[in-house]
């Protein structure tokens, strides 16, 4: 019962062009992908250099951003909702609360899927081609980028898992975003307040919008991987 | 003189029968499910009085905390066997939808409107809560509303149309949040807003805000308890419910009520409010 009506809610908000969703909306996109595009480069050659420079350590760094994977996402909403603060170290440049606050969260929660991603990926690539290039007189970086091109459809899958973490995370969006209407309210932090308000069509409404988003994004993607994310 | 004796014997024997059946309820554990506000059991006041009801009747309570709206939604599904909450004429629907079977006032705290010392808006010590909403919408100083349908957000809704205001605009930020989160919020913002006292007096501290208007007509909220009509969930437990109802409104529940105290402040008043 409440759930097709759910279900009728949720395309009538969809069709009937809601301000108020599509605002929710652009602010989950906008946050998530900006997020991505921040950390991918870093997170990327970070796995890369783990990946293929050995040195002391090593192993001690792999396992510990492998256990990042599953740390808490309201613990790195915590640490930077104390940092940003008020009374915190960079409270004086007025960042809780905004989209720009809710944009580094994601980039960091974002940040070790992508990084062990590409570093599982480059490890199981041929070594052979790195070599090859390095042998047919390709600089470092050049190498890198070959290597990586290689691979880029294990990578393009951790792009696509950190998307999922990052929108449908609520716990630091929350926290250093503030769920405040119009600005730092996304889809999953907005499906929290339906909830709290008793409003539950209306929250599963918006479950499925997300669900339709991640449809299309992924698809996207999928799109632009062309028929090699097939073979 | 038989048939006196006769009824005599008759009621000492309806009152053992009783008492077997209490036993036997006390035995077996009955449990009461309680949907409230957030308000009641953040501030302590549940940890502070079940225990002593469950003392008495042998009945357990399970509290779901949750907004009022989500309290009265529950109720509504019979997911809970009553429920406490503080918002009059949504207290009033749920009667006149016939989802509770009675309600009684339980006891009221009240609003305060808190804000930074600085005070930008020159609003401290107003004796009209109109006045104050008036001359923050005139300021455009930031408020931070809860944005939640919760009771304190209902209220809040209120006393801005009897200001004449519809609040709008980049000054008035709508957080869609718990109360602990909003007075933080209005702390990182220096940014006034409604809080209900018990909520405030925890976070006191940790804020930086203070008592902007308080102890003024408008102000004043009270709390109703409803236990869940079993016409309409026949499978609710609605003799726990009305016993816990009349415990907490009597005086032994009204006297519990009223010890709880924060710095020597008590955080609910029993009863109901002076008039407003």
């Amino acid at each position: 019962m409440e759930l097709s009506s759910a279900i009728a809610e949720s395309f009538r908000l969809l069709f009937s062009f809601d301000a108020q969703l599509w605002t929710i909306i652009g602010v989950s996109l906008k946050v998530s992908l900006a997020a991505l595009l921040f950390a991918t480069p870093f997170a990327v050659a970070l796995g890369f250099f783990l990946a293929t420079v050995p040195f002391r350590g090593r192993r001690a760094c792999v396992i510990v951003l492998q256990s990042f994977l599953s740390f808490p996402t309201v613990v790195v909403g915590l640490v930077l909702y104390v940092l940003l603060a008020r009374s915190g170290p960079f409270g004086a440049w007025e960042l809780l609360y905004t989209q720009e606050a809710m944009i580094i969260g994601q980039a960091i929660i974002a940040f070790p899927v992508l990084a062990a991603f590409t570093l599982t990926a480059v490890q199981g690539a041929d070594r052979i081609v790195r070599e090859t290039a390095l042998s047919l007189g390709a600089t470092k970086l050049r190498a890198a980028l070959t290597t990586l091109f290689e691979v880029r459809f294990a990578v393009m899958a951790g792009l696509f898992n950190g998307f999922g973490r990052v929108i449908s995370e609520v716990g630091c969006a929350m926290m250093v975003g503030g769920n405040i209407a119009g600005l730092t309210r996304s889809i999953p932090t907005a499906i929290s307040l339906e909830t709290a308000k008793g409003e539950f069509a209306q929250g599963i409404a918006l479950g499925m919008v997300l669900i339709v988003l991640a449809l299309g994004i992924n698809a996207a993607l999928n799109y632009f991987q062309g028929e090699g994310g097939m073979k | 003189m038989t048939t006196s004796l006769n009824a005599r014997f008759f009621s000492v024997a309806l009152r053992l029968a009783t008492l077997g059946m209490l036993a036997g309820v006390q035995a077996n554990a009955v449990e009461l499910r309680l949907a409230t506000t957030t308000s009641t059991e953040a501030s302590g006041l549940l940890g502070a009085i079940l225990p002593r009801f469950e003392k008495t009747t042998g009945i357990k309570v399970r509290v779901i905390s949750v907004g009022t709206g989500q309290a009265l939604k529950l109720g509504e599904r019979g997911d809970v066997d009553v429920v406490m909450v503080h918002s009059r004429p949504d207290e009033d629907k749920f009667m006149a939808q016939g989802y509770g079977s009675v309600r009684r006032d339980v006891m009221y705290n009240d609003f305060i409107i808190v804000g930074p010392a600085s005070d930008a808006a020159d609003i401290k010590g107003l004796n009209d809560v109109s006045t104050a909403l008036q001359r923050i919408a005139r300021k455009q100083t930031r408020f931070v509303s809860r944005g939640d349908d919760s009771g304190t957000h209902k209220k809040e809704l209120a006393l801005w149309r009897a200001a004449g205001i519809a609040p709008k605009g980049n000054w008035y930020v709508q957080a869609g949040q718990g109360m602990g989160e909003v007075l933080a919020m209005a702390g990182n913002m220096r940014a006034y807003t409604l809080s209900d006292r018990g909520t405030f007096l925890a976070y006191r501290g940790r804020v930086g805000l203070e008592v902007i208007v308080s102890q003024v007509p408008g102000l004043f909220n009270p709390y109703g308890i409803m236990p869940v009509n079993p016409a309409k969930h026949p499978h609710v437990r609605h003799d726990a419910a009305l016993k816990f109802t009349d415990w907490i409104v009597s005086p032994a529940g009204q006297n519990a009520i009223r010890s709880l105290k924060v710095d020597g402040q008590s955080l609910f008043t029993p009863g109901v409010p002076p008039t407003d």
